[in-house]
């Protein structure tokens, strides 16, 4: 069976790295909204999370138009880090990981929050959140694709 | 052909949601700016402030300004051509926000050079000279005291001023008004009590001629 379909037609795999693209999107404006608009300070930790958020958002309409399954090898590999990242982050704000083991410059800690919805759900939580849902969606849209090719 | 409507139609409508959200957050924002500055109305000026004009013109520019900041340099000559160009009717006071390291003690010295009469030439050569005694956005006080001694000026008083508790009481109050007027950048400007809320050259111009308009 071949996966890059020419049809009209909408496969799941398709609908899921578009979702990917959909997230991707709506968290680069948020935090281009943020940064720019609202003017919050980026500390260096978000700066590596923005490296594997930002390429998303480009990369992946590549790969619906025509459809190319490779591409969950690579945006899979970003969402990766940028979980990764993500995860040292949310856990340096919650006090787990000692100060001394902030990589970041003194005029931008951080290890400070400048947004807390309901108490918990800050920046890098949110960007973990994120990640996390990409990773999923690539997991399933992986999965759909070599049920394809097994078929 | 649908999957084309549907990516395209998606990313139009998130980039006109971006747009929106920062257009309605910057209307949001000028209100509250001018809604603290309302409630401030007492701290924008200070008497005693270096100021420039007439001293009874109806239209009072004040500008929160550092010395080492390229921006408030560059914005210099522009608000005296501003002075210049409707004369006794438009003045200037300048109020101190040391944002850049090191620029409390430049400015420390400014407000030494400001007791002996000498604020408005001491501004000119450090703002002329910036280069020179600046260094990666950090300001070196002694090569900007160095430059201020080209001046006709009493060293000595100047040095001894710098750091008598007279001027570091003027610098921590315009400090502690900026603080209140969430002033977050330099340059910024106050006409007449209203902050500028777009930055701009032509817009700082634009609320002048406004405040003229209004007040004569």
């Amino acid at each position: 069976m071949k996966n890059t379909d020419t049809s009209a037609s909408v496969s799941p795999a398709w609908l899921l790295v578009f979702g990917c693209w959909l997230i991707a999107t709506i968290a680069t404006l948020a935090s281009l909204f943020f940064s720019e608009v609202v003017k919050l300070p980026v500390c260096v930790l978000c700066w590596y999370q923005r490296i594997a958020m930002y390429p998303l958002v480009l990369m992946l309409p590549l790969a619906l138009f025509p459809f190319d399954g490779k591409v969950i090898r690579y945006a899979g590999v970003l969402t990766l880090f940028g979980a990764l990242v993500a995860l040292f982050h949310v856990l340096l704000v919650a006090g787990a990981i000692p100060e001394s083991a902030q990589p970041c410059v003194a005029d931008i800690p951080c290890s400070e929050t400048h947004l807390n919805i309901f108490g918990w759900l800050n920046m890098p939580m949110m960007s973990l959140l994120t990640f996390a849902a990409i990773g999923v969606l690539l997991f399933f849209a992986n999965t759909k694709i070599n049920r394809g090719h097994l078929e | 052909m649908n999957k084309k409507i549907l990516f395209l139609s998606t990313a139009v409508i998130l980039s006109l949601a971006f747009v929106a959200a920062t257009s309605i957050f910057q209307t949001q924002q000028e209100t509250k700016e001018n809604e603290l500055a309302n409630n401030n109305a007492n701290v924008v000026s200070r008497s005693g402030s270096p100021s420039k004009g007439a001293a009874d013109a109806k239209v009072t520019i004040v500008e929160f300004f550092d010395p080492a900041c390229e921006t408030c340099a560059q914005f210099y000559p522009l608000v005296n051509d501003i002075i210049k160009k409707y004369p006794g009717k438009v003045k200037v006071e300048m109020r101190y926000t040391p944002f850049h390291k090191g620029a409390d003690k430049v400015v420390a010295m400014l407000e030494a050079a400001h007791l002996q009469g000498k604020f408005w030439p001491a501004l000119k050569l450090l703002f002329a000279n910036q280069q020179g005694w600046t260094r990666h956005h950090t300001a070196q006080p002694e090569q900007a005291l160095q430059l201020l001694s080209s001046l006709a000026i009493d060293k000595q008083q100047l040095q001894t001023d710098m750091m008598s508790e007279k001027v570091a009481n003027v610098i921590s109050q315009d400090v502690a008004d900026a603080k209140t007027l969430e002033v977050r950048a330099t340059p910024q400007f106050f006409v007449n009590g209203k902050p500028l809320t777009r930055f701009g050259y032509r817009e700082l111009i634009d609320m002048v001629e406004d405040a003229i308009a209004l007040a004569y």
